[in-house]
């Protein structure tokens, strides 16, 4: 059978293949030489080594960026998991109600960052009012109203996620826990918690990688105001890209970093919790 | 006597998780009645209700509830924000792109992945790979070369970025095709192929039906990702003929300097619609999808 597909290989892959080499392979490849290069478009492209690297070092705005990038990660991925998990526990427990308060919770996360963006921007600049104050007066109320935003936007889905995890609990395992006299406190610590780690694998890798690339959010809520102080790394390379002429070489470094910085942070990530989590 | 504890308990539950429901929702339903309201009304009374004749002098539950001045305009907010964005044509564009990217990459990468996984090589398996290792890739990496191709080869139109879109949203939806694809016992093709059928008859007329609830959930994750994406269609697209909603909203801030927040709120309203109108037509696949799709990515 192997060998009859295996003709058919322009038909099946070919298509993908030529729009994936396009629009991924070449313009990544393209992308990290471009990173040792001086360039205002491809074709201008001067070959200089690592002074665009070096040349990040000088610029204050991108530490400032990683710092504040890491620190609004910690954050969101701790407050978004315990909330998640907490109201997923509270919608299994087969109360009235459980498929609209889920289907509420849910339904942020289908609206996109800008948008999003714009609508907490009018919320929090109408609390704020009342202090007289605005979200970029200072860096940290656009760095607790993009976690807000992102609680809001996200708690959903990873709920989703937590639910499906609890729910295939096996009956028994509680049942016997319950049996051995455990009490809520010690069920949920010594059964749930451990039958639902690679649900908590998911949901730390998912919105740990959303958190650090966030990108639309960010620009719509403060788009990095005041002075680039709320930006994020993302937004931080944009800008750079696109803000100051003469820097795309340098946007591209920093591209680059963040790219390793990510991929550092998945494979991480995944290998110390698929570590704890329970052989089946 | 515990048996009523217990649904005492479970009431409470149900009105404690009522009130935060309605808390969760407030947001869209502040942004909706600010869309009716005067401009200057809504940036200095964001939270009171639009009103007709000010509660200026009425009582203190008046004050409280409705803005001080009059603010109701009806539809203006509407009208004007149609106009400076040109609001249906971004809608039908937004739609044309995110329809027509889904259905091209449901039909190419199902293909691409059920090839992959039954023909075992060094090619497909480099490929696969790559799919792969282009989840993790972060936009910025690949933004400015992808946006010069785009252009290199014409693609700047709601056309163009269909093919961008394939090429950008390959990895995942290769990735969880294969996965898919594994479960599904060879000894269904076998007999289609010993029955004459070619492998383009048995992919289209026994493995793409099996595949369906696959589909869906790629699909909704593509569907969900287009949709609301901004920086790619931005960088790609000639943004002076086409607009998707986000960058129409987007343009709304950049384009006037300081942002009309009437028109603002009009767009937000008319952006989050369809969404819900989706949301309440899909919401099983939509939920479904969510799951499958984690639990393979």
């Amino acid at each position: 059978m192997e060998k009859s597909i295996k003709k058919y290989f322009p038909v099946f892959v070919l298509p993908t293949l030529v729009a994936f080499t396009l629009f991924f392979l070449i313009p990544f490849l393209l992308g990290i030489y471009l990173s040792f290069c001086n360039f205002t478009t491809i074709t201008d492209a001067k070959f200089i080594g690592i002074s665009n690297y070096l040349k990040i070092f000088q610029d204050a705005t991108f530490f400032h960026a990683l710092w504040y990038t890491a620190l609004f990660t910690v954050v969101s991925v701790i407050t978004i998991n315990v909330f998640a998990f907490a109201v997923a526990l509270l919608l299994t427990k087969g109360i009235r109600g459980t498929n609209l308060f889920r289907t509420v919770f849910f339904m942020p996360n289908l609206i996109g960052g800008i948008v999003l963006g714009y609508i907490w921007q009018l919320i929090i600049n109408g609390i704020l009012l009342h202090f007289d104050k605005t979200l970029t007066y200072s860096s940290s109320y656009g760095f607790w109203g993009l976690v807000i935003l992102m609680n809001w936007q996200q708690i959903g889905y990873m709920m989703i996620i937590y639910i499906a995890g609890i729910q295939s609990i096996p009956g028994e395992l509680l049942e016997a826990a319950r049996m051995d006299g455990a009490t809520n406190g010690q069920i949920l610590k010594n059964v749930t918690l451990p039958m639902v780690m690679p649900s908590i694998t998911i949901c730390t890798f998912l919105t740990m990688t959303n958190s650090f690339k966030l990108f639309d959010q960010n620009l719509a809520l403060t788009a990095g105001n005041p002075s680039n102080k709320s930006e994020l790394l993302a937004l931080n390379i944009f800008n750079t890209f696109y803000g100051r002429t003469g820097w795309e070489g340098v946007g591209q470094a920093k591209a680059v970093i963040f790219f390793l910085l990510v991929a550092l942070i998945a494979l991480v990530q995944l290998n110390i919790t698929r570590r704890k989590e329970v052989q089946q | 006597m515990k048996k009523g504890r217990k649904a005492k308990h479970a009431k409470l539950l149900t009105a404690v998780l009522s009130i935060i429901s309605v808390i969760w929702i407030m947001p869209i339903l502040i942004v909706l009645q600010n869309s009716f309201k005067k401009k200057t009304s809504i940036s200095r009374e964001p939270f009171q209700l639009a009103s007709t004749i000010g509660s200026e002098g009425q009582n203190a539950f008046n004050r409280l509830l409705f803005t001080s001045r009059k603010s109701f305009v009806g539809l203006e907010n509407y009208v004007n924000g149609i106009q400076k964005t040109g609001f249906f044509k971004a809608f039908a564009d937004s739609l044309f792109i995110t329809v027509f990217s889904v259905f091209l990459i449901i039909l190419c990468t199902s293909m691409c992945g059920w090839y992959l996984s039954r023909v075992k090589n060094k090619i497909t398996k480099t490929i696969y790979y790559f799919c792969v290792f282009s989840m993790i890739i972060p936009f910025q990496m690949v933004m400015f070369t992808l946006s010069k191709m785009a252009d290199i080869l014409h693609l700047g139109n709601p056309i163009g970025i269909i093919f961008v879109y394939l090429g950008f949203g390959a990895g995942l939806a290769v990735f969880m095709f294969c996965g898919f694809v594994k479960g599904i016992p060879l000894e269904i093709e076998e007999a289609a192929m010993i029955d004459g059928c070619n492998p383009l008859q048995t992919f289209f007329g026994v493995v793409l039906p099996i595949l369906k609830p696959t589909c869906i959930t790629v699909a909704i994750l593509q569907t969900m990702w287009i949709w609301n994406d901004y920086l790619l269609p931005y960088l790609v697209l000639n943004i002076k003929k086409y607009k998707t909603i986000p960058i129409a909203i987007q343009y709304l801030k950049g384009g006037y300097g300081s942002i009309d927040m009437g028109a603002m709120m009009a767009m937000l309203v008319l952006a989050v619609i369809p969404i819900i109108v989706f949301y309440i037509a899909c919401q099983k696949y939509i939920i479904e999808g969510v799951v499958a799709g984690a639990v393979k990515g």
